[in-house]
């Protein structure tokens, strides 16, 4: 593996497994997020997050927007997978189980510029902060 | 009065409050930046109050405080639906004051529009987890659908399980394409308009009946 001796020369990519997000609160699941983000890291979720949690995640990223500098942090991009056809019931719902299995990825938008996307494919650009 | 009507009154009271047919209902107006959600606000009222909602402007993120017109009135067929109508900012997942700049809009003012442009996304997404009761989404037919601002708002809207229709606006434009709407939400019905021209307004109106009376 090539060395890296500064951090700065390259792009981290943070791959978290849906048993790591598992125990973790709405909240703590969005600083993480966050928190990886806002350090320019691309943000890979092996399970995706709740529409209320994506609801809180894109009213949080909007306090954090520093709108005099945009380089430091203008927003995200974040792009999924299509959600599947399948109608959870009322009770999956309520569990909070029918978000299984949507990879999602999630990174500065001054850094990341989606190439393409389809129902299998998701091509990024990623340039260094 | 005894106990018992005090509490048959306060039950009454309580079921009248969660159930009333009569209870105004506050629709949300949403969707992306520059999909002409205050020209459609302003379609609705003033068709129907004489007044309009907010100024109208190319410039995206020109609404950027939620605003409510209250009492809107609809008459369909003999009946009338009585709604609220909130005009909410456009949302999306990032904002860049450079953006303004292509507006012949100072450095200054962007970065102010830009900072007020963020707090009223924020603003957007609690009224839409705490305070409308039905949706309206709105998209530019010329523009492409398939993007994930649109797909993540619909499928917040649909986990609230709040009555949706999706407008595909600006038909009166080259390049517009309706069809493509309808295929990207195939779940929900799609009501094709010209909100600046009030193109379609008549199935418009009869769609918000039917859905939020």
């Amino acid at each position: 593996m090539p060395e890296v001796k500064d951090p700065s020369d390259g792009v981290q990519i943070d791959l978290i497994s849906g048993e790591r997000m598992e125990g973790m609160t709405g909240m703590e699941k969005i600083r993480m997020i966050l928190d990886g983000v806002r350090e320019g890291n691309i943000v890979i979720l092996e399970q995706g997050l709740t529409p209320d949690e994506e609801s809180k995640l894109i009213e949080v990223t909007m306090t954090e927007i520093t709108p005099a500098d945009p380089e430091d942090f203008n927003g995200i991009e974040i792009e999924t997978y299509p959600r599947g056809e399948t109608d959870a019931g009322l009770f999956s719902r309520l569990m909070g189980k029918d978000e299984s299995s949507k990879l999602t990825v999630i990174g500065p938008a001054n850094q990341i510029e989606t190439l393409h996307k389809d129902e299998t494919l998701i091509s990024a650009l990623v340039s260094r902060k | 009065m005894g106990l018992f009507t005090e509490l048959r009154d306060s039950v009454s009271r309580v079921t009248n409050r969660l159930f009333s047919e009569d209870e105004q209902k506050r629709i949300g107006i949403y969707g992306p930046p520059n999909a002409g959600k205050t020209t459609l606000a302003n379609r609705i009222a003033r068709d129907w109050t004489g007044d309009a909602v907010g100024p109208e402007s190319h410039v995206p993120h020109e609404t950027r405080r939620a605003r409510r017109k209250e009492n809107v009135d609809i008459e369909r067929n003999g009946k009338s639906v009585s709604i609220d109508i909130v005009d909410t900012p456009g949302v999306t997942t990032k904002v860049d004051y450079e953006e303004f700049l292509d507006y012949d809009i100072d450095e200054e003012d962007a970065v102010r529009r830009s900072r007020e442009a963020t707090e009223g996304v924020a603003e957007a997404m609690h009224w839409l987890r705490e305070d409308v009761d039905g949706v309206i989404y709105v998209l530019d037919s010329t523009e492409d659908p398939f993007t994930q601002v649109n797909t993540m708002l619909v499928g917040i809207i649909e986990s609230q399980d709040l009555p949706v229709l999706i407008f595909a606006n600006k038909i009166d434009l080259d390049g517009s394409n309706v069809q493509q709407i309808a295929n990207a939400f195939p779940q929900h019905e799609t009501v094709e308009l010209s909100a600046l021209e009030g193109d379609n307004m008549d199935e418009v109106y009869d769609m918000i009946a039917e859905y939020f009376g």
